[in-house]
């Protein structure tokens, strides 16, 4: 029997590990989303690019002239925006991820009802799970990119390990959108989307993003530090001020957890939602 | 005479349970490679159901159900690159225009991006499109958005394509439009598997159909089929007031095969309408007015349910 185009390339994954929930084409999730970018408004994207350097600025070099200098440990001393870059950086990678993945996903479930149009076609969900994070993700590492560039000819970042901060912003990216788009999927309203700025902000304020978690009291260390952002900021000021060890590798576990779960809770909740 | 046309679709006991109520209730249907086929019946009859049950988008509960030999919950993937789905409520992309949604369509199923371009071509012209090409879909009236969405479940070139309450919220003339187009693509043999409300659609476009009402297949047969079974030739309308309706009902029983009566008016079945009109007059009844029209679909509807399509 004579097949169409579409029939003989679906064929060509039966048998495939997975061929149920993955049709090998997130890039096609992920090429809607860049036809929809070029049209879209620049001024948003180029907000979230723009907001870290404020800080930057307004902290660095402006609370900075009173702060002077910070000890980082093992005679290291730095300026006190060279101290708070890195954690603006991985702050600028998660907060790229966390728009596209979160409010940008929410209204595609709720109004546009988009991945119910392609999970009417030959796409299965982890298809769509992979392609949106992945697009999320690529918002999250071009501000780091954006930030790095900025920060660099300010002498904000002096050794070569830094070199590694942006596939360390990669995976920190890659982390939170896959862990927004899973709580997305699961939220009702715009109140409990709202939940997620309430969250951001006080993790952005508190996880030694200005200054060490040594000055609260333990237990208070002990939350934060079980928070995501923490663990972005630790890895990525490491990797800016050249503290390598093997004490970053869980940090970096860390993030593949949040990836994983993030890419199953994501499957399963797609499937739920359009295909039972 | 050529060999039967192949059986794409066969249904055999398809049930679909939610936890309060049933959907579908082992149902048994097969649809034949070229068929128009239908689904008929009102609001909540499980037409939808079905219909994403086919669409490898819905489970089901029990019963078998195979789309080109194939089941839907193993091979999924598989069986909706074989068709081209119109859902009720158009989903297309906001954010694109007319072409962009039909690219990335295209994509999704994996198609060449030189394929698509070529096929956009065709199908802007077949969807009368052209002048639209770049408009992003929110400007579009709501008849050009059904022909969008027809179109973009052509790109994959489908042998089933699937149109859930095609017409349904469109003017006359928009679906007077989207009518001609669903002829052409039978005519060029795809498979259409069509559900709807509207008696005069089913009629129209389906060479077959399943009559459904609270789960269930009340009859198939073909339109005319189903109208010779289950209702006469002609029907008599007539109306004699609200309140004397119900009076006259008995007298009235008399002179006909059959009689229905509705809140706001009495049908009566027999083969010839203006002769029944006329007898009635000679015994001495005169209605406020009367309509002599043939048996529809809607009648077929009314005998095996007691009730009307559209309530």
């Amino acid at each position: 029997m004579l097949v169409s185009a579409a029939v003989a390339i679906a064929d060509a994954r039966i048998g495939k590990y997975g061929e149920r929930t993955f049709s090998g084409r997130p890039h096609t999730v992920m090429e809607r989303s860049y036809i929809a970018f070029k049209s879209s408004a620049w001024i948003v994207v180029l907000s979230g690019f723009v907001e870290p350097l404020l800080y930057l600025f307004s902290f660095g070099y402006g609370l900075g002239k009173f702060i002077g200098t910070m000890n980082v440990g093992h005679g290291h001393v730095v300026t006190y925006a060279a101290y708070i870059a890195p954690a603006l950086l991985a702050t600028s990678a998660m907060n790229g991820a966390i728009y596209d993945s979160t409010f940008n996903v929410f209204w595609k479930i709720k109004f546009d009802r988009i991945y119910e149009g392609m999970l009417a076609t030959s796409l299965g969900p982890l298809d769509v799970a992979l392609g949106e994070i992945g697009w999320a993700l690529l918002r999250g590492f071009a501000y780091a990119v954006g930030f790095t560039t900025v920060i660099v000819p300010m002498g904000l970042i002096q050794n070569w390990w830094g070199i590694l901060a942006i596939p360390a912003a990669v995976l920190i990216a890659f982390g939170f959108a896959a862990i927004g788009m899973a709580i997305t999927t699961y939220m009702n309203s715009f109140q409990q989307m709202n939940m997620i700025q309430v969250v951001m902000l006080p993790m952005f304020l508190f996880s030694g993003s200005f200054y060490p978690l040594s000055v609260y009291p333990h237990w208070t260390q002990e939350i934060i530090k079980a928070l995501p952002l923490w663990h972005a900021i630790t890895l990525v000021r490491s990797l800016t001020l050249g503290d390598i060890s093997l004490g970053l590798l869980p940090h970096i576990a860390y993030f593949l957890v949040m990836i994983f779960l993030g890419l199953f809770f994501t499957t399963r909740r797609l499937t739920a939602l359009f295909m039972r | 005479m050529n060999s039967p046309a192949p059986i794409l679709i066969r249904a055999t006991g398809l049930t679909k349970k939610y936890e309060d109520f049933v959907a579908v209730n082992g149902i048994d249907f097969s649809v034949a490679k070229g068929d128009s086929f239908g689904f008929l019946g009102p609001n909540g009859a499980g037409k939808s159901t079905t219909m994403r049950i086919i669409a490898a988008t819905l489970n089901r509960s029990s019963g078998s159900i195979e789309i080109l030999g194939k089941d839907p919950e193993l091979h999924g993937p598989q069986i909706r690159a074989h068709l081209g789905v119109v859902p009720q409520q158009d989903n297309l992309d906001q954010a694109l225009t007319v072409t962009e949604n039909l690219y990335v369509y295209g994509r999704y199923f994996g198609l060449p991006k030189k394929f698509i371009r070529a096929k956009i071509e065709e199908l802007l012209e077949f969807a009368a499109l052209e002048e639209k090409r770049d408009v992003k879909v929110e400007a579009l009236s709501g008849g050009m958005k059904r022909r969008l969405t027809i179109a973009r479940a052509l790109i994959s070139e489908p042998e089933i394509l699937m149109l859930d309450e095609p017409t349904t919220g469109l003017d006359p003339q928009a679906r007077h439009i989207l009518w001609d187009r669903l002829f052409r693509l039978k005519e060029q043999g795809v498979t259409l598997l069509i559900t709807t409300h509207y008696m005069d659609e089913a009629e129209q476009l389906c060479d077959r159909l399943i009559v459904m009402d609270k789960g269930s297949i009340m009859a198939e047969d073909s339109p005319s089929g189903l109208i010779k079974t289950y209702s006469t030739k002609e029907v008599l309308e007539v109306r004699f007031g609200s309140d004397k309706n119900a009076l006259v009902a008995g007298e009235l029983e008399a002179l006909c095969e059959r009689i229905e009566v509705l809140p706001d008016r009495i049908l009566m079945y027999g083969e010839d309408g203006e002769h029944l009109l006329h007898t009635m007059k000679e015994s001495g009844l005169q209605p406020l007015t009367s309509l002599v029209r043939r048996s529809s679909l809607e009648d077929v509807f009314l005998r095996l349910t007691g009730r009307s399509l559209i309530e």
